[in-house]
This record gives structure tokens, sequence and C-alpha cells, in this order.
């Protein structure tokens, strides 16, 4: 019996380089080129246009009624993967075949206009996810509660505390009845209590015998939800298994090694990038993880290409729900943003023992001119794990009970 | 739903989409387009009442916009000038031809710049890329109903009887749609590399504005450049209203050339608007 949902086959897909927002052509340009061009290739010279494959050579079949999850870090082509089986971009190699509706949800709320209600968005955004307006009509009420909206039905979008309005687009994107549904990782925002409820939602999709992909950096999430997991890395598939296996190999193994370099070609314009970051004990020396019971250090190495007058760097830490524990900047000390002159930058951040809990953390990083332009920005740039080695809290291990170690004095009174 | 479950049971054996590289000339893919149909009304109803939602005279606009250019195009043309209006009063003469005018205009700026306005869509999700310069010509239809009452009104005033030809009127109504939609679609997707159409787009409406007999009656132009004259598609949209509305002499063949060239611009714009379609999320 053929019960299968999805079957990609060898696909590639290539981008120009120079990034998106250099690449729109001017006239003048296009028009020097046809001219010049001729020319160019009489001599034997042709221009080699750079690219890159953010995807190459990826195969896998899923069949209807799993619900997979897809990891690896940035850059691994997670993105571009959505993308192509939601039809937004056209592979440059190879070929996709879906079995069944597809819907994608890529974003939270796309398409919502501030100036209209929430009842006209319902309309807005249903219709752009590709539902019909009876369709819409039927799910109203559903939506709506789901929501929990009711009372500012009728108030434009734009006075909705963020809340209400990311509850407001999930539940729309819910309420869709695809066979396939792929799914960006929108869970990133929302309170805890509404996560659960995404996630309760998805789960209630995926039972009910669709199709679901999931991308997410929530390995809990991950692990929860989908019994299969592809594992990406710089574009290729490394691993496609069983969930708990790939989650235990990407957060252990040579896959997310928390030692990572950038590629300093994707943005050749940039004043200045960061090259690599990793994870060293109190000298800097690379560990493979950290250890609650001792002291640790960020590494950090910056390429300045250019002069920069007031350059901030800042590192936010996140836990593994992705939300941010706390946010260290290059000037916390100086009070003062720095001078950089053009050259090559080391920097190691000291993390002082029993301060983060055992837990894996993600770190997000941007060297940029505070409210003037961020120069580069990781997000996930790399995770890492704090190894419960006899911590105060050891029995308590994996209950939840936070992220920061702390002895705080408890006096008796009376 | 019923014929989503009869697509999945089919699916057992074949697929229901195949993704494949796209390169050169593709289908138009109509049946594609008709499923999202309600999209493209909501889309237009959106902007329709985002338009009017945060101005102060709200939906007066539409009406004040043609009557202030037919106050100064009377003054200036009418008056001064004494340009010919075939007999016609002459703020009636340049209102019937401001009206398709204005739709004309208004609906090119729009469905040129809307590939790039609905940059965040086109990157977040799928529907037939189509939609979106459709139904930005759209709304162009509620402030010409609304300005077209001004028009009734001064029809009565001036004591113009009305004819059969009034039916013919929606024929003429559609090419004014049609042309901004043909042009629309080029600008649209030519928009999405080159910017510089942005530009291109404001000069180009005022420029074309004269090339149109809005001002003046084309009978003023030499016979031996009028052939030229009506591969301008709106000159036979704005003759076609005058003819329908005010009266005069039968259509001479002006109409037929605009007529064609709307039509050849407009299966060319949809060919090449399909053709580019499929790049526009990697370089929007």
């Amino acid at each position: 019996m053929n019960n299968l949902a999805i079957r990609v086959e060898n696909v590639g897909k290539q981008y120009k380089l120079g990034g998106k927002k250099t690449s729109y052509r001017t006239f003048r340009e296009a028009i020097l080129n046809s001219l010049t061009g001729p020319v160019r290739w009489l001599k034997g010279k042709q221009q080699p246009v750079e690219t890159f494959w953010a995807l190459r050579d990826v195969s896998f079949e899923i069949n209807h009624g799993d619900a997979v999850g897809i990891i690896g870090r940035n850059g691994a082509g997670k993105s571009t993967l959505l993308k192509l089986l939601s039809r937004i971009t056209n592979p440059t190699k190879g070929r996709i075949e879906l079995y069944g509706r597809v819907a994608s949800l890529l974003e939270v709320g796309t398409g919502f206009h501030p100036e209209l209600s929430g009842r006209d968005n319902i309309y807005l955004n249903g219709a752009i996810l590709g539902m019909s307006r009876l369709e819409i009509g039927r799910k109203f009420d559903e939506i709506v509660d789901f929501a929990e909206v009711e009372k500012f039905l009728d108030t434009p979008v734009k006075h909705y505390s963020s809340g209400m309005y990311v509850r407001l687009a999930f539940a729309v994107a819910a309420h869709l009845e695809p066979e396939i549904l792929v799914v960006d990782e929108v869970l990133a925002v929302g309170d805890a209590e509404f996560q659960k409820k995404c996630l309760g939602k998805m789960d209630d999709v995926a039972k009910s015998g669709r199709t679901v992909l999931f991308v997410s950096h929530n390995m809990g999430a991950i692990t929860q939800l989908c019994q299969n997991v592809i594992l990406l890395n710089k574009g290729t598939l490394e691993t496609f298994a069983k969930a708990s296996d790939v989650v235990q190999q990407y957060l252990s193994s040579g896959g997310d090694t928390p030692d990572v370099s950038f590629d300093l070609s994707l943005k050749p314009n940039s004043a200045a990038l960061i090259a690599r970051v990793w994870l060293g004990g109190a000298n800097g020396e690379p560990i493979p993880a950290a250890d609650v019971n001792q002291s640790f250090a960020i590494g950090l190495e910056l390429l300045v290409r250019r002069k920069i007058s007031n350059a901030e760097i800042s590192m936010r830490i996140s836990n593994t729900l992705g939300q941010p524990l706390f946010t260290t900047n290059l000037s916390d000390e100086s009070g003062t943003e720095k001078e950089f002159q053009a050259g090559n930058y080391k920097y190691l951040i000291n993390i002082p023992m029993h301060f983060l809990a055992p837990d894996t953390y993600s770190i997000n990083i941007a060297i940029h001119e505070p409210f003037v332009e961020v120069l580069d920005q990781h997000e996930q740039a790399m995770s890492f794990e704090i190894k419960e080695t006899g911590s105060r809290m050891w029995r308590y291990n994996k209950l939840g009970y936070g992220n920061i170690l702390v002895d705080f004095p408890w006096k008796e009174i009376s | 739903m019923s014929d989503q479950i009869a697509k999945l049971d089919s699916s057992k054996t074949s697929p229901s989409l195949v993704i494949q590289p796209q390169r050169g000339w593709v289908a138009l893919e109509l049946k594609d387009l008709w499923r999202y149909r309600d999209l493209l009304l909501i889309l237009t109803w959106r902007d329709i009442k985002v338009r009017y939602a945060q101005t102060f005279l709200g939906a007066a606009w539409a009406v004040l916009q043609p009557l202030l250019t037919m106050a100064i195009f009377s003054l200036i043309f009418g008056k001064f000038a004494k340009l010919p209006s075939d007999g016609i009063p002459y703020p009636l003469f340049t209102f019937t031809a401001l009206l398709p005018w204005q739709l004309f205009a208004f609906a090119l700026t729009n469905a040129s710049n809307s590939l790039i306005n609905s940059e965040k869509l086109i990157s977040k999700v799928y529907f037939p890329r189509l939609v979106i310069p459709i139904s930005s010509v759209l709304p162009g239809l509620a402030d010409f109903a609304i300005s077209f009452i001004a028009l009734i009104g001064m029809l009565i005033y001036y004591e113009v009887p009305l004819s059969a030809r009034l039916l013919s009127l929606p024929v003429f109504l559609i090419l004014a749609i049609l042309s901004a939609l043909a042009v629309g679609l080029w600008f649209s997707a030519l928009n999405v590399e080159y910017r510089d159409i942005r530009y291109v787009v404001p000069f180009l409406t005022l420029f074309w504005q004269y090339a149109t007999p809005i001002a003046y009656a084309s009978s003023l132009i030499p016979e031996k450049w009028r052939l030229l004259y009506s591969l301008n598609p709106m000159t036979g949209v704005v003759e076609g209203f005058r003819w329908a509305l005010l009266g005069g002499a039968d259509l001479n063949k002006t109409v037929l050339v605009s007529a064609l060239i709307i039509i050849l611009l407009f299966l060319s714009g949809m060919a090449y608007f399909k053709r580019m379609e499929s790049t526009f999320a990697d370089v929007i």
C-alpha cells in the first residue's frame, strides 16, 4: 500500500551570493551587462556569478500521519527546505512530490493588517493561508474561542497586546485542515501557557492522521511531538531517524560541537563580522560541555574590516524554550562603546560556576552600533550543555526548577 | 472538504503536486488562480477598507480628485486656451474622460508597486502571485463608482440625453481595468528585479495623461498621426466613454486598435509574469 505524503528526490537549491538585499539590479547595470556581455564572451572571460548551495542532494520520504521534526544549526538549510515544500521558492535541482493539500505556517500572522479589526483579520489571514470564505465562516467561532479574543473582535489589531496578536494569528493557522502541515519555529513567541496550547493543537493534528513537518530549536518540543527527526547540516541531510536518537546526536556529537566558525564570505560588505564562537574552559581551551561545578567561558573571535567608532558586542543566553535569560555586553564594565581598528579580535566571556543550572543553552550574538546598525548577528549561534555533576539541586533535575542556581539566605523569624 | 478527501484517495497512486525546477515559459495555471478567488476578493476589500480608514474626508476623496482636476482643466484648457471639445460643455467633456483615466492611473500605480509592497507575503506563504496585481487594480472601481454618481449629476445638469449606447459602457470600463492590469503585470514583475520602476511610473502616468485625449479632443491630432495615436490603449477607452455617454459621431477604428493593443499587452504581461513568478521570493 502506498501511504506516501511527501517524497523529496535529490533536491538542491542554489542562491546567488551577495545577500538578498544587494541583488536588486538597476537598469543601468542590466543595460551595461547586455552591452558588454558579447565583448566579454568574445574574450572568453565570462564573469562567474558567485553562488552557493543552501540545500544539496536532499532526499527523503514521509508517510501520511507522521510528525517529523527538522533540526540543524543556522544556515543548515531548514528554512530553505520549508520554503521549497511550501512552494514559496522553486528548487534548482531535483523533484518534490506532495500527496495532499499542503499548508505552511512559516510566520505567525502573515498578512495581518494593523488597521483592520480582529474579525476582518481572521478572514484576511485565513484566505492568505488558503482557506475559502465558507471554510473560515464555519470555523470562525472555534478560532475566536481558541484565541480568547471575543471582547476585542471589532478592535483594530494595532491596539492588541502582542500576546493577543499572536494568539489570534496562531488560532487562524491552527484551524487549517490540510493533509500536510509545514510549521516553522512559530512557537518561540507567546507565553508558556499559550505555547503549551499550540503544541497540544499540533499534537492533535498529528494524531488525526495528518502529516506535520516541524522546524524548531526547542528540542523538548521536537521529541514530544515528533516520532522521527531530520538533521540537516550545511545543506545536506545528515540523519533521518528516531527523534530521541537524532536529538541526542545533535546535542552531544560532532553535529553540534560547541565550536562554530562562520563563513565570512557570506557578508562581503559588512564592516565587522563574528568569525567564531566556542565553548571553553576558564582559560579558553575548547571543551565539549560545561560542568556545573566549574567555571567556563564563551570564546569569541571577530574580524573587523574597517574602523568602527561606536561598536558594541552583545551576547544573549537563552534556555531550550528560547526564553532569554540574560544579556552581557562588551560595554558592561567600561560603560562606553569601543572603537575598533581593522584587525582580528578575540574575547573570553567568563561565566562563574554554580550560576546556570544544568541544561542546554543557546547563544545569540550580535556586533552592532547601538540603535544605528547591526553589523553582524547570529541567532542560535551555538548551543552548549552544562552537565549535572552534583549541584545542590541535582535531586530535582529535569523537574523544571528554573535556570538559575542561587543560594539566598533563609532566616527564620518569629 | 469532500473534494479534499477525494483528492487524498486519488493520491494513493499519483502525487497531487509535483515541484520541480522551472525554467523558461510556463503555463498560466488559471485553475490554481480560480481556487484562490476568495483571497482575491478579500485582498481587494482590504485595500478599499484600509485606504480610507484613517483619512478625514474618507470616500469623498474619490470625487474630489477628478472634480478638482476638472475645475483646473476647465479653467486653463477650456477657458484660457480654448481647446475644442467637440461642441460639448468643456467641464462635462473632460470629466467624462477623467473618470476612466483616474481609474487607470490609480490601478496602474497600485499594480506596479503591488509585488514589492507584498514582500512579506511573498516570502512567507504560497498562493498564485497573480492574485496580488489583480487585487490591486480592483479597488479603483470603488472610487470609480462614487465619482460616477457625480458624473450622472452632471449629465442631468447639462441635460444630456442618454441613449442605448450607455449599455456598452461596461465594455470600456473593463478595457480600462484590463489595460492598467496589462501594463501593471509587466511593471510589477520588472519592479521586483529593477527598483527603477518605482520612479518611472509617476513620470510615465503624467506623460501618458497628456498623450490621451482628456483635456482636448482627439480631433486635434492630425490625420496622419491618428494610427500612431491610437496605439495608446487609453485613447480608445476615453473615446469609448465619450461615445457611450455624450453621443457624437460613430466610433472609428481607434477603439479597435486600442482594444487589440490591450489584449496583446495583457497576454504578454501574463506570460512574462508567470515566467518570472518562481524567482520573486528569491529576489524580492
